[in-house]
């Protein structure tokens, strides 16, 4: 995984684990790797990853339990969905408005290459 | 887990070390940094029994390393920059060190050695030096020592190495051990170590963790010149001038260790007040 600079690594690692349960390639009520499995694949300092764990639990994203792990929390998609959302309208939509505001766009110009990205990407 | 107080260390009339204190808490990576020369590979070192301080106290896992006490050394690995490996092959050398280890583990050493794609059949002195790290580094991983201590160990590995370093100390970090890096390679290192100690001619200049760093410490691109007026740091690159800033809002960064290294090297003081 490639880090931005500037974003804190433990909220990095948190939108890798919400993009992977948006995707459902961690279904619901399924077990999540380790803490240790996740700090190894991504390199980065398992107290970190636990740090991670901790914010996604607050936002009830997984859960744990007790000696066996953590968990896909049964509400993730909606809590992920809604947490994605405040991000990207806090920290990425003002650089796009940045950009368009330059480039003198306006948000309608946006509709047909959305759609084209949208079949491209997704198929739909 | 190490307790250093009041260090005095010199080689001969040169001092090193004059009044050096430091504490190492189990659960970590630490991160030593420092100018050449400024005593990091002494500090490590000290801590591991191989030099003795002048004057001060080093307690390490309750034990004086000074004495070199079997059982304090069971418990330790020092991985030095410059290797001295004698003409063995590299099985036979593992069987030979393995036995002043109790803890060690052949089964552990295979799949390190494995995961770095390490032939294992050559021998020590025919190795490259990249190689070579790479044995010992998987021969101190697998002591399953308390406290590692690595003196730049992404020294001579090259870029896959580099990241399966990072991928098999990720691993090994838990609650009870402590790992040690001294290194000039931050960037190799950056996600992996959670506290920053930078020692300067003989002291400790600046020393925490990750987390505190980030809350304390702004680090961003800006086109605003009243911004970099207001900075710590700066220095300009072609997307603006990087910054340091104190942080105003508590909201967390990652910090460019790199450029932290130098704003402590140039404004420590300015940056320790903003701690406090």
């Amino acid at each position: 995984m490639e880090f931005s600079q500037s974003q804190a690594i433990y909220l990095q690692i948190a939108d890798f684990v919400c993009e992977k349960i948006l995707l459902k390639e961690w279904p619901p009520e399924e077990r999540i790797p380790s803490v240790r499995e996740l700090a190894v694949q991504l390199e980065v300092n398992p107290n970190t990853v636990m740090r991670t764990f901790e914010f996604l639990q607050q936002k009830e994203i997984i859960f744990n339990q007790r000696g066996i792990g953590f968990f896909v929390g049964p509400q993730a998609v909606n809590h992920a969905t809604q947490y994605r959302l405040e991000t990207f309208m806090d920290r990425d939509l003002p650089q796009v408005f940045r950009s368009m505001w330059l480039l003198g766009m306006n948000p309608e110009d946006l509709n047909k290459p959305f759609e084209k990205y949208k079949k491209q990407n997704f198929n739909r | 887990m190490v307790t250093i107080r009041d260090l005095h260390f010199a080689y001969r009339r040169r001092m090193v070390f004059s009044g050096l204190s430091l504490d190492l808490t189990p659960g970590h990576i630490y991160g030593l940094l420092g100018r050449n020369g400024t005593g990091k590979s002494t500090l490590l070192r000290s801590i591991g029994g191989f030099l003795f301080p002048r004057q001060g106290d080093i307690d390490v896992l309750g034990y004086t390393p000074g004495k070199r006490q079997p059982d304090f050394l069971q418990r330790i690995f020092l991985l030095p920059e410059e290797l001295f490996l004698p003409p063995l092959p590299v099985r036979r050398w593992v069987r030979v060190q393995a036995a002043f280890y109790p803890r060690f583990s052949q089964e552990q050493f295979n799949k390190l050695a494995a995961g770095f794609s390490l032939p294992l059949d050559g021998r020590l002195d025919e190795m490259s030096y990249g190689q070579q790290k790479k044995v010992l580094i998987c021969f101190a991983l697998a002591t399953n020592a308390d406290l590692l201590l690595m003196d730049e160990p992404t020294n001579g590995l090259d870029i896959v190495s580099k990241s399966q370093f990072r991928k098999v100390m990720a691993g090994a970090v838990d609650a009870n051990n402590c790992i040690v890096i001294s290194t000039h390679q931050v960037k190799d290192l950056e996600n992996l170590i959670d506290r920053v100690t930078i020692i300067d001619e003989g002291r400790i200049l600046f020393d925490q963790t990750i987390d505190a760093i980030s809350r304390t410490l702004l680090f961003r691109l800006s086109y605003d010149p009243k911004e970099a007026a207001a900075a710590i740091y700066s220095e300009s690159s072609f997307r603006g001038n990087a910054l340091i800033l104190p942080n105003s809002t508590g909201e967390e960064n990652a910090p460019d260790l790199e450029m932290l290294y130098k704003a402590v090297m140039l404004r420590g003081e300015q940056l320790n007040l903003l701690f406090k």
